[in-house]
C-alpha cells in the first residue's frame, strides 16, 4: 500500500491497529480515533484562545497577550496552569452532583458531535447512514447541561443565564436544522460522507462544486452559520453569559478547571459547528480549486476550519450583545422564514435545472436568487422597531 | 436594510485589524516597562538640589538659607547647616532631606528660592519598598548636575543659567572691576563673603 500524504493519518491508523491481535483491533480503532480528535481539538482549542485574544486586541486598537513566551504564544498554557491550580468552588446550597455533572454532560455531548464529522477522505470516526440526525441529537443535549448547570448551583444570575441560554438555543436549533435540511433535501442523504462526496466534483473543470456557489447553498451557509453562533453562544448571541450583565450566567458559580471544561466545551462546540457547516456547504475536505487538488483534504477541512474561526472571532470583535427580545425576534420572525423560503428555493433550483431556459445557468440564478433577496429585504424591514422621532407636546424640544 | 450596519461594523474593525501593523495612529500601545513617551518639557513632580561642576557636594547652589524649609507647606523638608569648628554656621547645609511622601509637589519652594538651588525633577518611577526610610531623600539622592537640569527642562535652565551669569558679571564688575568674567563658578561664590546674587523671581 502506497503512503500518500492525503492518506497519511489513515495509513498510519491502519498500520498501528495492524500490530494488534483481531479481537483487540476494534476497540484499538475506536481508542486511536478518540484520542486522535481529543488531542487535535484541545490543540485547536488553545489555539483558538490565544488567536482569538490576539485577534481581538488588534481589532480593538491594542496588542494582544505578548507577555508569555515569544509573541505570547504560550499564554494558553499559562491559563491551562492558572485554571488547574486555582481552587474548585461548590456553593454550600448547590446541587453537589448535578454541579459536577453539568461540564461533563456539555462536553460529553459535544464531543460525540465530532464522531460523524468527515475530517478528511476517509477519515470521518463514524460514518453513520443517519449523520446530520445525530449531529443535531447530541447537539441538543447541550441545552441540558447548561441547564444542569445553572440550577445546580442556585444562583439567580446561573438561573437566569440557564433560562436565557435553554430559550435561545431551542429557538436557534429551529432554523439550524431546517437550514441544513436544504442540502439534505439536495443531496438525499442524511450521511455527511455522502453530502461531502456530492460536492466533490468541479464546474467548468476547476471550480469546486460547492453548495456554497448556489443561492440556496450560499443564503442556507450564511443563515446556519448565524444559527451557529447563537448555538455555541458566541457574540453577538452570548447573552446566556452575559458577562456585563449577568457576571457569565450559568457559570457564575463554577471555578478552576470545571469553568475551564465549559470553556472548552463551548469552543468545541465551535468547531463542531463550523465543521458542519463546511461538511454541508463548504465542499468539506474537498479542494475548492481543482489546480489545488494535490493538497491533502485534511488540511482542506483545517483551512476551511481555521478561516470559519476567523469570522466568527471577527465578528465578536465587531457586534455587540443582542437583547433578549430582540435575539427572540431575530430568530422566528427572520431566520425561521428565510430558512423555510430557502427549503422552497433549493425545490426551485432542483427543478429549474430540466427548464430550458433563455440564458441558461444564470437565468436560473438569478430566477433562484430573486426571491431570496426580496424576502430578506422586507423581513429586514420588518424587523425594524419602526419608532418615530420622538415628539413633544408640552415643551420645546 | 438589514446588515448595512453591521458590514460598516466590519470594515472598521478589519481596518483595525490590518491598521494595526503598519498605522501606528491603529495600534496606539506604548508597551511601558520597555518604551516610554518622552516626558513634556513641562512635566514636574518632586524637587531636587542642583549642583554646579561635577562634585554634588561641593557644586551645591544651597546655602542652608532655610527659607524653603520655612515656607513648605507639607513641611517635608529638613535642613541642618553645615558649621565650622568655632561652631559658626557655613553657607552649605550639613542636611537636607525632603520626604516625597510627604511632598505636594507644589513647588513653593522653587519660588522662594533666591539661588535657583531647587527645581523640579521629572522622575516619576519611584515605588520603593520601605515606605518610610525609602521615600526620604537625602542629600546625595538630592543633589543632581546642572547638566542634568539642563537636559530635562532646557528652556528653563538656559534662563536661570543666563540670570545667574548677569548676577555673577555685575557682582565681579563691583568687587573687582579689572577681573575677567569667567565661567560661572558657585564654588567660590557659595563660600565668598559677598552677597548672593540677587533673588529672581520668575516673571
Amino acid at each position: 500500500m502506497t503512503i500518500t500524504a492525503d492518506q497519511l493519518f489513515v495509513s498510519l491508523k491502519h498500520a498501528i491497529v495492524g500490530w494488534f491481535p483481531m479481537f483487540a483491533q476494534p476497540l484499538v480503532s475506536i481508542l486511536l480515533s478518540v484520542s486522535a480528535i481529543l488531542l487535535t481539538f484541545g490543540l485547536l482549542f488553545a489555539i483558538a484562545t490565544l488567536l482569538e485574544r490576539k485577534g481581538l486586541g488588534r481589532m480593538q486598537n491594542r496588542y494582544g497577550p505578548n507577555r508569555v513566551g515569544p509573541f505570547g504564544l504560550l499564554q494558553p498554557v499559562a491559563d491551562g496552569l492558572k485554571m488547574l491550580v486555582k481552587e474548585d468552588i461548590i456553593p454550600r446550597h448547590a446541587d453537589r452532583v448535578v454541579h459536577f455533572l453539568a461540564p461533563i454532560a456539555l462536553l460529553a455531548s459535544v464531543l460525540l458531535a465530532y464522531a460523524v464529522l468527515p475530517f478528511g477522505r476517509n477519515m470521518a470516526p463514524a460514518d453513520l447512514d443517519a449523520g446530520v440526525l445525530f449531529f443535531f441529537a447530541v447537539g441538543g443535549a447541550t441545552e441540558l447541561a447548561v441547564f444542569m448547570a445553572g440550577w445546580a448551583s442556585h444562583n439567580k444570575y446561573s438561573l437566569l443565564g440557564a433560562m436565557r441560554g435553554v430559550a435561545q438555543l431551542i429557538s436557534y436549533e429551529v432554523p439550524l436544522v431546517i437550514s441544513s435540511l436544504a442540502v439534505v433535501m439536495m443531496v438525499g442523504s442524511l450521511s455527511l460522507v455522502k453530502i461531502v462526496e456530492s460536492q466533490s466534483d468541479f464546474h467548468w473543470g476547476w471550480l469546486g462544486a460547492c453548495h456554497v456557489f448556489t443561492p440556496w447553498g450560499l443564503v442556507g451557509f450564511i443563515l446556519f452559520m448565524t444559527a451557529a453562533a447563537a448555538e455555541s453562544n458566541r457574540s453577538p448571541f452570548d447573552i446566556p453569559e452575559g458577562e456585563s450583565e449577568i457576571i457569565a450566567g450559568h457559570m457564575v458559580e463554577y471555578s478552576g478547571f470545571k469553568y475551564a471544561l465549559f470553556f472548552l466545551g463551548e469552543y468545541l462546540g465551535m468547531f463542531a459547528a463550523s465543521g458542519l457547516a463546511i461538511t454541508l456547504f463548504l465542499g468539506g475536505y474537498n479542494a475548492p480549486f481543482s489546480f489545488l487538488n494535490w493538497v491533502p483534504s485534511w488540511a482542506w477541512f483545517f483551512g476551511k476550519l481555521f478561516a470559519l474561526l476567523a469570522v466568527f472571532i471577527w465578528l465578536r470583535g465587531t457586534l455587540p450583545r443582542l437583547r433578549s427580545d430582540q435575539l427572540m425576534n431575530f430568530a422566528w420572525k427572520f431566520l425561521l422564514p428565510m430558512t423555510l423560503l430557502n427549503i422552497a428555493i433549493a425545490g426551485l433550483w432542483r427543478y429549474a435545472a430540466a427548464w430550458s431556459l433563455p440564458g441558461g445557468a444564470m437565468t436560473r440564478w438569478i430566477l433562484c436568487a430573486a426571491p431570496l433577496v426580496a424576502a430578506y429585504v422586507w423581513l429586514g424591514r420588518a424587523l425594524h422597531p419602526h419608532i418615530k422621532p420622538r415628539t413633544y407636546r408640552f415643551a420645546e424640544a | 436594510m438589514l446588515g448595512t450596519g453591521i458590514i460598516k461594523g466590519l470594515v472598521e474593525t478589519a481596518r483595525n485589524f490590518t491598521g494595526s501593523y503598519h498605522d501606528p495612529a491603529r495600534l496606539t500601545t506604548v508597551q511601558y516597562p520597555e518604551e516610554k513617551h518622552p516626558l513634556p518639557e513641562n512635566a514636574r513632580n518632586f524637587p531636587f538640589l542642583v549642583h554646579d561642576g561635577d562634585d554634588p557636594e561641593k557644586g551645591l547652589r544651597c546655602v542652608a538659607c532655610l527659607i524653603c524649609e520655612k515656607e513648605c507647606p507639607p513641611q517635608c523638608i529638613y535642613i541642618v547647616a553645615e558649621r565650622d569648628e568655632k561652631g559658626k554656621v557655613i553657607r552649605h547645609p550639613k542636611l537636607f532631606d525632603i520626604d516625597i511622601s510627604v511632598c505636594m509637589s507644589c513647588q513653593i519652594c522653587l519660588e522662594v528660592c533666591p539661588f535657583d538651588a531647587i527645581k523640579m525633577d521629572t522622575e516619576f518611577e519611584l515605588s520603593k519598598h520601605g515606605r518610610f526610610e525609602d521615600l526620604l531623600l537625602h542629600k546625595q539622592q538630592l543633589a543632581k548636575s546642572n547638566d542634568y537640569y539642563r537636559q530635562i527642562h532646557p528652556t528653563e535652565a538656559a534662563e536661570v543659567d543666563a540670570r545667574l551669569a548677569e548676577a555673577k558679571a555685575k557682582q565681579t564688575a563691583k568687587v573687582t572691576p579689572a577681573k575677567p568674567v569667567g565661567q560661572a563658578s558657585s564654588l567660590s561664590q557659595s563660600q565668598s563673603p559677598a552677597a548672593p546674587p540677587a533673588p529672581a523671581v520668575p516673571a
